[in-house]
Formats: structure tokens, sequence, C-alpha cells
């Protein structure tokens, strides 16, 4: 028998054809009588629109078209990007695809231009004359709740999208009450831009005859795009809308949302009935791809004379920016607030989010979406409960945890924790980095006056492999969360696997091979995985949330088991045995205790093609499909320890070590988890170390190219040390939890409390994210001023 | 309208453009060489980066006009007879890449590099490579497969003769 795939890391299908240069990206297709689309945006954060003047920019040769608003409005298209998570209460204004009395952010989409090449399509948008009514524009979201603040919506009172809570404010009140120690702590989380290298793109090709529409684009669900596209966009019926997601260059949340510019794409290609490709330059992707984070948060935690976490109270006001993006409301709501007991035994939560229409690009999922937010709120707090306990925060933390042995474990914040061992990694993280060692090594180094050592923990839990859909219909989601996987094996014996999992780096065509062909028991080559196409694969959801091999995964464990139950009969009746005496392994279906009376699976669906000799009752043909729903949401955790030096001289932070344990159930392919981890973590240390999106009181955006949004580069990272231990999955037949997110969710508050740690001997207490020299450098000489 | 003659990847290329056309755009657009790839236009992200007569260049940043007369290398002028260059090995081999994207500058950077300096070590790559955005590995792997094909380049020296690279 074959060695296992599943646990093996087994080189990447996709790879050949991504380096040699091969693979398609949606903006390398080329289609005959192909146009180009290019977007006329608003240069202001918030001003009213006087008029459009096309008249220019219409008569340079080579534009086939220019369309504003009004264009939209007169078509059959409903022409708005719709909101896909609802809570109470919430303010929804509409979102046009081409804004027509008043912009709301800057890179708004107003007119399009059609030509036909890109570069026409450029200059014709320079002759587009917008007259613009600037008005006043709020772009901080404590600040938009203020009295007199710029109002951006009639609908939304106070700019005030939501006021969402979840928790028992009573019960945090008398914990505080009986407090011994309490710590508070007042952050920002700083707003990112995701930054897949690859930009958004679309190229929509509208058949006049069929009145069929293709459309290839950047998607990290393809079936949610064409869904979005049909109820809300477009107006064509789903069925005459064809999403295909090629190759896609990264997506970090960036691309599962629905956004103007692809719809609009779309709808000159029906007027046009001709082929028109958008694809944003960089500038245009960091104005408007929806961006991460942008909280500001007080959080208090109670705490009893031995560190006993007793209460915790956390106050955010979260961004949502102009407009609400796809998935927006849910995320600093339900993946926020729930995720807020973190690893930890607290006994009374209260948590009050406003969600805040700000003049900036709207803000939704980016890789971790809520869960990095809450693992920053509550692993600052614990290190500063340690300040004000006097405890290690290795002890605080320990002291806290959810014990082993009181699993399933209910929080008051609503997730039921379903496994986990949360002293195991912790335990394994100290002893792999010298932990005492290197508190031994930070006395000696303040005793001696050299610059200061800090070391960072981050004990984070994340709630993914979204999600039970029942559970997230009653919390507001207006989608379901499981996932298609489809198999079938055909009269050869190969295998074609169709997941609604859409891939955009994660290697699925790989690892899904992996399942289907250990649990088929045929080869790694002989499965092929088609994924990102709604003509071909059943609807799905897509890849987001650590969800593509705890859901999309599990959809295929099933499926197989479906197939080799078929297969099962039919060797029965092949081989004359009962069914229940027919086994399965390594591909082959055998009477038990008689080996040599054996059918292989390629032969079983010869014959169930074949169809000749078929049991009763049994249709032809062998192919099984899932729609698997999961029964609760995963719950992957670990121990992230970064180790820094800081330079008080210039506030440079040195990273020496950066060690990560992590639990996310078993593993298909370590190589490639361990990539995932390898990415995440580079993620968070870009947004505790250098990226921040920063607008300007007029809503300009100041970081609007690669030359200001400080991405890590390879000199400014080193080697991340990577340790597992495996809690499997309860609930699914894989035992997986997903790990796309847990880098980016673990390092921000491990690479914070570090420095801080490093700066306590100065009497820091907090800086905001990101930690530049500048910041750290100002704040180490103003302590040591005052 | 402009002459333009080039070599690329071996082939020689006469044609007429605007003189306003990026070279990416050539590539990819007039001569459907599409594993060049367009990230930022600013060259700042790398992921446009081929070879200009042998040296690592944005390929977003220079005009087709500016590179008559001379020979150009993209990720799809690597490989030699099917066989992959030992980098595109590496790559593989040591899971440089995710989403693929940046991939083909990348090692074209790293092919830049492993000209120059044969034997570099980790601070040498991550230095080399620091034109060069990924937002998928964090850069570990990366530096893996250039070291990865950095020693294929000496096992093959050492073996007799044949060019590592």
């Amino acid at each position: 028998m074959a060695a296992k795939l599943f646990g093996s890391s087994i080189r990447r299908k996709e790879d050949p054809s991504l380096i040699t240069g091969k693979g398609k990206y949606t903006d390398d297709f080329k289609l005959a009588r192909m146009a180009y689309a290019s977007m006329a945006r608003s240069p202001y954060g918030h001003a009213r629109i006087k008029g459009i003047d096309v008249e220019r920019a219409a008569k340079l040769p080579g534009v086939l078209g220019v369309y504003t608003a009004k264009d939209v409005r007169k078509s059959k298209s409903p022409g708005v990007v719709p909101v896909g998570w609802l809570l109470p209460d919430i303010k929804t204004p509409p979102h046009p695809i081409l804004a027509h009395d008043r912009v709301r952010y800057v890179g708004d989409a107003v007119a399009v231009v059609v030509a036909e090449d890109r570069y026409i399509a450029r200059d014709a948008v320079d002759l587009i004359d917008v007259d613009y009514e600037p008005v006043s524009a709020v772009v901080d979201p404590a600040r938009a709740v203020e009295d007199g603040a710029p109002q951006l919506h009639d609908e939304a009172e106070k700019n005030i999208a939501f006021d969402w809570e979840i928790g028992d404010r009573a019960a945090v009140e008398a914990a505080f009450d009986s407090a011994r120690h309490k710590a508070r702590i007042q952050l920002r989380n700083n707003r990112l831009i995701p930054n897949a290298i690859e930009p958004r793109s679309a190229l929509a090709d509208f058949d006049d005859s069929t009145g069929q529409l293709t459309l290839r684009m950047t998607s990290q669900n393809p079936h949610i795009h064409r869904l979005l596209m049909s109820l809300a966009s477009l107006g064509l019926p789903e069925h005459k809308i064809h999403v295909i997601a090629p190759e896609v260059g990264g997506g970090f949340g960036s691309k599962i949302h629905h956004y103007p510019d692809e719809a609009i794409a779309a709808w000159c290609s029906m007027q046009l009935k001709r082929p028109v490709k958008w694809t944003a330059t960089r500038s245009e992707a960091n104005l408007t791809d929806a961006h991460g984070r942008d909280h500001v948060t007080t959080a208090e935690m109670a705490l009893d004379a031995d560190g006993k976490i007793l209460g915790l109270r956390v106050k955010t006001y979260a961004a949502m920016g102009a407009y609400l993006s796809t998935f927006a409301p849910a995320i600093p709501t339900y993946l926020y607030g729930t995720l807020l007991s973190g690893q930890y035994t607290i006994p009374a939560i209260h948590c009050n989010v406003i969600g805040v229409f700000t003049n900036t690009a709207p803000v939704d999922a980016y890789r971790g979406a809520g869960r990095p937010e809450a693992t920053y709120v509550v692993e600052r707090l614990m290190d500063q409960a340690a300040r004000e306990t006097g405890l290690d925060p290795a002890e605080i933390r320990r002291r806290n945890f959810v014990p082993p042995d009181a699993f399933p474990f209910q929080t008051q914040v609503a997730l039921q924790y379903d496994s986990g061992n949360y002293q195991g990694a912790l335990a394994r993280a100290q002893e792999l980095v010298g932990y005492d060692q290197l508190r031994e090594e930070q006395r000696r180094r303040v005793e001696n006056g050299e610059p200061p050592l800090g070391i960072g923990l981050s004990t984070y839990i994340e709630a993914c492999g979204l999600a039970p859909s029942a559970v997230v219909g009653t919390l507001g989601a207006q989608a379901g969360q499981w996932e298609s996987g489809e198999i079938r094996v055909h009269p050869t014996g190969s295998v074609t696997v169709y997941t609604g999992s859409s891939a955009h780096g994660q290697g699925h065509e790989t690892t899904f091979s992996q399942i289907v062909a250990d649990r088929l028991g045929v080869g790694v080559d002989q499965v092929e995985v088609i994924h990102g196409d709604t003509d071909k694969v059943p609807f799905g959801w897509g890849t987001y949330g650590s969800r593509s091999a705890a859901v999309g995964g599990s959809a295929l464990a099933v499926s197989a088991e479906k197939i080799i139950e078929k297969g099962r009969k039919i060797a029965a009746h092949v081989l004359e045995a009962a069914e229940e005496d027919v086994e399965f392994e390594a591909g082959k279906f055998f009477v038990r205790g008689v080996p040599s009376k054996a059918q292989a699976i390629q032969e079983i669906a010869l014959q169930a093609y074949l169809a000749h000799n078929l049991p009763p009752g049994i249709e032809p043909g062998l192919a099984a499909t899932t729609f698997y729903d999961p029964a609760n949401f995963t719950f992957p955790f670990g121990t992230h320890i970064a180790v820094v030096e800081v330079e008080p001289e210039t506030g440079s932070i040195r990273i020496l070590r950066y060690l990560a344990v992590d639990d996310v159930g078993n593993v298909i392919n370590p190589m490639i988890v361990d990539g995932q981890l390898h990415g995440g973590i580079a993620q968070g240390l870009g947004q505790a170390l250098w990226e921040e999106a920063v607008y300007d009181e007029n809503g300009q955006l100041m970081t609007g190219e690669l030359l200001d949004y400080a991405l890590p580069r390879a000199h400014m990272l080193g080697n991340f040390e990577l340790d597992r231990t495996v809690t499997p999955c309860p609930h699914n037949p894989l035992g997986v939890k997903g790990v796309g997110e847990a880098g980016a969710i673990a390092s921000p508050a491990a690479m914070v409390n570090a420095v801080m740690d490093a700066l306590a001997p100065y009497g820091i207490a907090h800086i905001d994210m990101p930690l530049t020299p500048e910041k750290v450098w100002r704040a180490i000489h103003q302590k040591g001023r005052s | 309208m402009q002459d333009v003659r080039m070599r690329v990847n071996g082939t020689e290329h006469l044609r007429k453009v605007p003189p306003r056309m990026l070279l990416v755009h050539f590539l990819r657009e007039e001569l459907d060489l599409t594993g060049t790839n367009v990230g930022c236009e600013t060259s700042l992200c790398g992921a446009c980066t081929v070879l200009l007569d042998g040296m690592a260049v944005k390929s977003c940043t220079l005009l087709a006009v500016q590179v008559h007369e001379c020979e150009v290398t993209t990720i799809e002028g690597l490989a030699e007879d099917g066989r992959m260059h030992p980098l595109q090995k590496g790559f593989w081999e040591e899971h440089g890449l995710q989403c693929g994207y940046c991939t083909p500058g990348m090692i074209l950077a790293a092919h830049d590099l492993l000209s120059r300096n044969a034997t570099p070590d980790e601070s040498e790559i991550r230095s080399a490579l620091k034109g060069n955005l990924c937002r998928c590995t964090g850069y570990q792997n990366i530096v893996k497969a250039v070291q990865h094909a950095a020693g294929m380049g000496r096992e093959q020296t050492g073996k007799g003769g044949a060019d590592g690279r």
C-alpha cells in the first residue's frame, strides 16, 4: 500500500504552471473585441456632485462609452451592492455602483470609461469634468459619533450603523465592584490595507444572443459573487451568469466582498455587447479594496487577589467606512465580541460595539477578521494585568486558562469551545524558546544597562471553520456557511473532485487530492480538483474564515464515504458476498478473510458505468455530492512568543526570535500548513510594526501607494520557528480545524507585548500599532523627561 | 508609433508600438507573455521583474521603446528544453510560492543575485529580494528556495563543468 497521503508534505500540484508563467490570472485573459474600463473616482473624502460633464471624454477617439449613475438608473439593472449580514436595528443606506449625488470616500466611483485600450480609457477619465462641492469629512470612528460631526447618510443618525452588545453588563459591574486588581487599556487597532499582490480585476463577456454573462474575476467565492451580481447589481437571472475565478493572486479577505467595480465592468459589457476588462491599479486597490481593523477600544479587566479574572468590559468604536461592505457588520461583532474570552475562564464579560460610518474606504474581513482585534484586546490586557498583579505574564495566563478537562467549555459570549489544551501549547512554547533563560538574560541586560530585551506572549484562540448555517442565520447572516463537495469516479477509475471552496494560494488542488486519494485508495495524480467555476461546481460559499479544509474538505470526505458505500454494494454483488462481509482498504473491495476475492475500485467504477450487472435498486454511475454543514465552529489555539531587542537611541526594534506552537488539529500537508503560518505571522508582524492606512482629516488617504504603506519585505523579517500540538477537532470527519488565519491572529499581540515588555523599565505601558521607531523613540524620551 | 526590436526569450521581435507603451504591457499584450505580472506600476512590488541583458529590471517602469535592441528574459524563457531551471525547482521543492503572483518576478530577481553571487547567505538573499513583495509566504520558504537552487548550482558545478545556472 502506498504511504498515507494525509499528513505528508507532498509537493503542490499547482506549482508547475505557476513557476513557469503559464498559470492564468484574470488580467491574463484576452478575448476578441475586448475593451477596457477605467473609473473616474472621487478625489474628495466627502462632496456633493453638482454635475458631471462627460462630453470631452466621450469624443476622444477610441472611447466606446462613458457612463454615470444616470445611465445605470436608466437601465434595467438595480445597480447596487448589498449587505450580506444584518444586525438588529442596523442602518443599511444604499450603496450604488456609481455614486449619483454624493461621494463619501476618496475612490468612490462616479463614472466609467470604456475604450479600445487601457491607455485611452485612462486618458478619457482625465477628460471627465465633475463639479464637486466638498463638504466636511470625518475619518475617526470615535469622533464620527460626536455631536456636530459631519453626517454621511441621512439614514444613520450620528453615523451609527449599529449599536451592538453581547454579555452581561450587570454581572460585569458586580465583578468590578469586588475586584482586588484592575487592568485597563485604551488602544487603536490600526487600519490595514490587504494588499494582495494581484490587484482586483474583472473580465466580463455578455453574449447578447443568449443573454449569458461570463465573468472572470478575482474572487474567493464565485457563487457569492454570482448571487449578488444577479440579485442586486445586474438583475440578470442567476443561471445566466457564469462566474469563473481563474488563478487568483492572493486575497486575505479582500476578494470575498462584492464591490462596485466588478459589477460596473459587467454592466458595461451588457451595454456594449463586447467583452470589457477592468483591472485595478495599486493605488485604486489601496483606495477601494475593503480595509481591515480600524477599532478604537477601551477595555478593562477585573481580577481577584490571586490574579484570577473576575470580569471583562470592552467598548469599541469600529469603523465601517463609507458604506457597509458585504460582510462588514459581522466582523467587529460576532467574529470579535464572541472571542473576548480568549483561552480563559472569565465569569463575566460585556462588550459593546458601535459600528460607525466614516469617510474612508469600507472596512470588512481581512485575514483574521475580528479575531485578531479580539486577541489583541485580551492579550494586551493580560500583560497589563500581569503588571498590576506582579505576576509573570506566563503565570497569570496559566492561572486563568480553561483547564483541559473542562471541554466542551461554554464561554460567557456565546461560543462553546469544543476542545483544547492551552497549558500544553504554552508549556511547549516556553520550553522551546528557553523562557526562563530569556527572563534571566532580560534581568542581566537591565542591570548592565544594555539594550532592553522583551519577551511577548500571545496565547490565542480563534473560532474558524465557518460555520454552522443555522447558527449564523440566527446571528444575521444572509448566507449559509456549509460547503459543497462532489466526487466523480470515472469509468477508468480516475477521479474529478469539485469543491465549492475557491483557492487563491492555499493549495486546495493538492490537499483536497490528498484527502480524496487516500480515502479512495487511488494515486494522488489520479485526482483532479476543480474549483472556482459556477458552471462546473455545485453551489458553494468559497474560501475565507479558515474554512476550506474543515468544511470543504469534510464535504469531500463524506462524499468519499458515499462512493465507498455504493462501491461496496456493487462489489458485494459482483463478488457474490454479503455486503457486510465486504471490506474496503487501499483501493480494493474484498471479502473479509478472503483477500484474493477482491475488486479494485477501478473495476467497480467500470461496472457502475457499464451497468450490465448491478444489484437491484442501484443506479448506474459512481459519483456523490455532499453539502456539508458543520456542527460547530472549530477552535484552533496556540502560543506565540516574540523576543525583541529595542535600541533606546533610535527606537528601532530587532526581532531576535519568533516562535509559534499552534494546534490546528490534524494536519493534511505539513509543508502547506507551515507556509500558511509563515504568511499569517508576517502579516501580523506587518500590522504590529509597519503597516497603517492613514487618512487625513479631509479623508485623503495618505498611504495610497506602496511607497508610504509599508508592507513587510524580505530583509525586514527573519525565520519563524514553528512547532505544533495536535488536538483533533472532535466534530468533523477529518479532525482538522483550519490554519489560514492563526498567524495573523496571534502575532500582533505577541510582538506588541514583547516591545512593551522591553520598555517596562522605562515605565511605558502601551504604544499603539504600528510600533514605528519614531513612536518608540518618542515614548522613551517623553517618559525620560517627565 | 515607433519601431522596437528586441530579442525575448531567444526570439527576435520587431513591432510598431506607441511610444508610451510600457515594457510589461508589450510583453503581456503584444507577445502574450502573461507570466510577467503587474502589481503596482510604480516599481515597488517587483511582480513585473524581468531580465534585461541579464540584469533584473522592473518592466512596469520601462517603456518598450527604451528596450530597443536589447535582450529580455521572462519567466517563460527560463526553462531549457522543457527542463525547469534550478530556481523553478527550488521554489517547487521548498514551497516558495502560494498564490504564485509574485513568483515569476521573485525568481528572476533571485536569478540576478545568483548570477553575481553563486553562494549567497541568508541575509544576502533577503537583501537581494527586498525589491520584490510577497504577501503570502513571509519570505521564509522563498529564502529556502533560493538556497535550494544555489545548492543545485554548486552540485552541478561540482559534478564536473556544467554551468549551475
